[in-house]
């Protein structure tokens, strides 16, 4: 046997203490769902983990009632210093419980243990402790004094990062002061669930957040309901236009966090090694289930075979196996259907001429798998270089000048993240400022921050998550009079609401344009900062 | 071991190069070299860092660093006996099992040559042979402030005295001050002077000492020109400059063997030296190495650990895995 052939080094999955069927979570308590149940399986072996529960329009309505008792009686007439306190107390919960987050999470979506240990858990505990930092403090939240919470927000989010999703929904809702419910994807139900008993240990007041599990029908029912006044949506962007054709019309607030198809640009003088890091990273972190993950490699043609070489060598060391062992790099593809989806387009791919390489590797007999794998040759034209494939399958295009390079990597209708690699600072500038994307990431690649927004331009949806501008597409500004009664209360002591009193008008037009368009070029400019 | 000859190093320079080795010339070629992301490559080495070496994996890589590391001692105080007491350990590192793999050379400073070569006796050769070498530290070792004359007798009358190997220092003052082309002929003219009277040559390593290069980049451009100048090693640190040898800066110089190898299907060596302790850190320069140039880097003429205390971490970790628990230092000798 090889060295590289590293012996089995599973993670235990003796941490687990799973129930066999999990109900609903609402008003605090774990009750079953009346619609029929479904199983969750493992996609890296297919066997079944649980029964989950699955929530009727019956069972939604019970949810956003929770919702809004809660908000009426508890959640809205609680200080923000108290709610920060119930957000540090899940912050710490969470990374009490990571190891068990982590294996519960790579056991129902298939991801690499090594991911949801290092990258997932973690993030999840940071942005909890990030919005807890807010909780307090929403006077500086943008929007001028005493902002709201818009009451009771529905959150549907996708399976590709099951509870960094939640967290980045959760979280600033509730330190915003909003009450909840929230429907993770059929999938994976899992860690929500623990996540739920999360928030009973918390002893987090009933109703606060719901949790309700089931298909896309609980979710269109859930967002469609009279009782929402807020929709956080992941997903799809078919499922993203659906829901905003829904709530056309409706007082209802909206963030839709979409596809992507993001450009990964290699210049001629870029760290090469690192480069190729990155674009590993870009493409195959998670199975490429990533949302802004780098789908289309732009390398300079004079470099075009160097990188594409050095790319096979490395891709050659990836490990692809079960994600629950510490060393593999390339866990299971979460469902059969999205497997399909990859190698439809894939075939695509090589019908339309483009030459497809994948990693020479095993292939585990059960469960949901795809080879590493990148097309060369190319074109703009072709779908693989179109459509968000979400799985692991790169496409290298090339280009001759920084202008092409822009123009090529715009030429999309997405616009959630790009990347630029090259060793002239001062071209990071100038590219990045050209750029429509709401992330652009410079000689690095998939890094994320609470403090730092996320979100796209065009079909990638509108609104941002992270940092202050998460935090107020969850708040809506003080009525006009109720702003000025609020700094008169804060007094002397708080400079930005005298100022907000003042001119209360154009601080509502600037936060509707926070929460509803393109990001100001400061949400850029942020995320440029944060990107090393 | 041996190394390659001056007159293949220096024609491999020039077609490379395109042109004599002068500071003009070196200079174009080594900055023209793409640059480091420092926080890439960090992450990367921390990646790899997180390899989870188990069971069988544990007990071959285990067995594999004992066969790489070059035992060291470079003290004011080393004395003969001291030296003796050196080789005997590294003829048999655990007396307790005459399974444990011998180390694969001595590293010593010149003046303890002899004395390590007569306490070697029949165990003296090739480490690829299962034999023991002895490296010897040359050229004003560890600061290599001196003339070249002085170095190079310094070098010569190490090779004379039975050196296998010499571990020269690059003079880091000329290399900063942007004169590639002196720091060039410094290491031919030492690689000329590890030759034997017989014809044979003894392999040359060559320190950057990156603790005081300081920057990725300077590293990445030290590594090349000591290739370009037919070092048959390329070696992290005298152990004397903190920071020694780090896991981002050893994949750094791993990069630049696997791309000069690439380029010319010539293989050079690497050793991480000073401040590898703990198995746990060596295993993850295995993996390092395993998974950037592949796993047939990991032979005594390719890779090395300039370590001393390493060794019996290794072989407690060692005894753990065949005993099933852990004993503790008084089970190890000292050496």
């Amino acid at each position: 046997m090889s060295f590289l052939e590293y012996a089995p080094a599973p993670e235990s999955r003796a941490i687990l203490s799973l129930r066999d069927q999990y109900g609903l979570f609402i008003d605090g308590e774990f009750v079953e769902g009346r619609g029929t149940p479904f199983q969750t399986i493992s996609p890296a072996s297919e066997e079944r983990i649980a029964m989950i529960s699955n929530a009727n329009p019956a069972d939604v309505d019970d949810a956003v009632a929770a919702a809004r008792r809660a908000y009426d009686r508890t959640w809205s007439k609680m200080s923000g210093r108290d709610r920060g306190k119930y957000l540090f107390r899940i912050a710490r919960l969470v990374q009490e419980r990571s190891r068990e987050l982590a294996v519960a999470e790579s056991l129902d979506n298939g991801k690499p243990i090594k991911e949801s240990r290092d990258v997932d858990v973690p993030l999840v505990a940071a942005w909890f402790f990030y919005y807890a930092g807010w909780a307090d403090k929403l006077d500086h939240a943008g929007l001028g004094a005493g902002p709201r919470a818009h009451g009771v927000a529905a959150q549907v989010i996708p399976w590709n990062f099951p509870l960094l999703m939640l967290s980045w929904k959760i979280a600033p809702a509730l330190a915003a002061g909003n009450t909840v419910v929230l429907k993770p994807a059929e999938t994976t139900s899992l860690t929500a669930l623990i996540f739920a008993e999360i928030l009973q240990q918390a002893d987090l007041p009933p109703g606060v957040v719901n949790i309700i599990t089931g298909a896309g029908d609980t979710g269109a029912t859930l967002v469609a309901h009279d009782g929402v006044d807020k929709v956080a949506f992941t997903g799809s962007t078919a499922v993203g236009r659906a829901i905003a054709k829904q709530i056309a019309g409706t007082d209802k607030k909206a963030t839709l966090e979409l596809g992507g198809k993001a450009a990964n640009i290699v210049f001629d003088d870029a760290p090469i090694d690192q480069a190729i890091e990155g674009i590993v990273n870009g493409i195959f972190f998670n199975q490429g289930h990533v949302c802004c993950a780098g789908s289309r490699l732009l390398v300079q043609e004079n470099i075009h075979d160097e990188v594409v070489e050095r790319l096979k060598l490395r891709l050659s060391t990836l490990r692809l196996g079960d994600p629950l062992d510490k060393n593999t790099d390339i866990g299971a593809i979460n469902s059969k259907e999205q497997l399909e989806r990859i190698r439809m387009l894939s075939d695509v791919g090589v019908a339309e001429g483009a030459d497809r390489w994948s990693v020479a590797c095993e292939i585990p007999e059960n469960g949901f798998w795809y080879a590493p794998t990148i097309f060369t040759n190319v074109q703009t034209s072709s779908r693989i270089a179109r459509e968000e494939i979400f799985g692991p399958v790169l496409s290298v295009l090339t280009f001759r000048t920084p202008a092409e390079a822009i123009a090529k990597a715009n030429n999309t209708p997405y616009g959630l993240s790009a990347g630029i690699w090259t060793d002239k600072g001062s071209r990071i500038l100038a590219v990045a400022d050209k750029l429509r994307a709401g992330v652009v990431w410079a000689n690095t690649f998939n890094r994320f921050d609470p403090s730092s927004p996320f979100g796209g331009y065009k079909e990638s949806g509108y609104g941002r998550e992270g940092g202050r501008h998460g935090l107020a597409a969850y708040l809506t500004p003080a009525p006009v009079g109720q702003a000025a009664i609020s700094a008169g209360r804060a007094g002397a002591k708080s400079v930005s609401a005298g100022r907000a009193a003042a001119k209360p008008r154009i601080e509502a037009k600037d936060a509707a344009k926070n929460t509803r368009t393109a990001p100001s070029r400061s949400a850029k400019a942020a995320k440029k900062g944060a990107a090393k | 071991m041996s190394g390659t000859s001056l007159v293949t190093a220096r024609e491999r320079a020039l077609a490379v190069l395109g042109g004599e080795p002068d500071d003009q010339t070196l200079g174009r070629y080594l900055h023209g070299i793409p640059g480091v992301d420092a926080v890439g490559l960090e992450q990367r080495a921390a990646g790899l860092g997180t390899r989870s070496i188990k069971t069988s994996s544990k007990k071959w890589a285990l067995d594999k660093i004992i066969s790489l590391v070059d035992l060291t001692t470079l003290e004011g105080a080393d004395t003969p006996g001291k030296v003796r007491s050196l080789v005997a350990k590294a003829v048999n590192p655990d007396p307790a099992d005459p399974s444990t793999p011998r180390v694969a050379a001595v590293c010593v400073y010149g003046d303890m040559v002899p004395y390590a070569v007569d306490a070697l006796g029949g165990a003296h050769g090739d480490p690829d042979d299962g034999l023991i070498s002895v490296a010897a530290v040359a050229t004003a070792f560890p600061s290599g402030r001196s003339s070249l004359e002085i170095k190079l007798a310094d070098t010569a009358e190490a090779v004379a005295a039975g050196a296998d190997e010499i571990d020269m220092v690059i003079d880091r003052g000329a290399f900063l001050a942007g004169r590639y082309g002196q720091v060039f002929d410094q290491i031919s003219a030492v690689k000329d002077a590890c030759r034997r009277a017989d014809g044979t040559s003894a392999s040359l390593k060559v320190i950057l000492e990156t603790g005081e290069l300081v920057t990725y980049d300077n590293v990445r451009r030290a590594s090349w020109l000591s290739i370009l100048a037919g070092g048959d090693f390329i070696k992290t640190s005298t152990g004397k400059v903190s920071p020694a040898a780090t896991l981002p800066v050893t994949l750094l110089m791993l990069e630049v063997v696997r791309d000069w190898h690439l380029a010319t299907g010539h293989r050079v060596g690497v050793k991480p030296a000073g401040g590898i302790r703990a198995s746990k850190d060596a295993i993850k320069y295995l993996v390092t190495v395993a998974e950037t140039v592949g796993e047939d880097w990991l032979v005594p003429h390719l890779f090395r650990f300039g370590a001393s205390s390493l060794l019996n971490d290794v072989l407690l970790q060692r005894q753990k895995m065949t005993t099933g628990h852990y004993s503790g230092p008084d089970y190890v000798t000292i050496d």
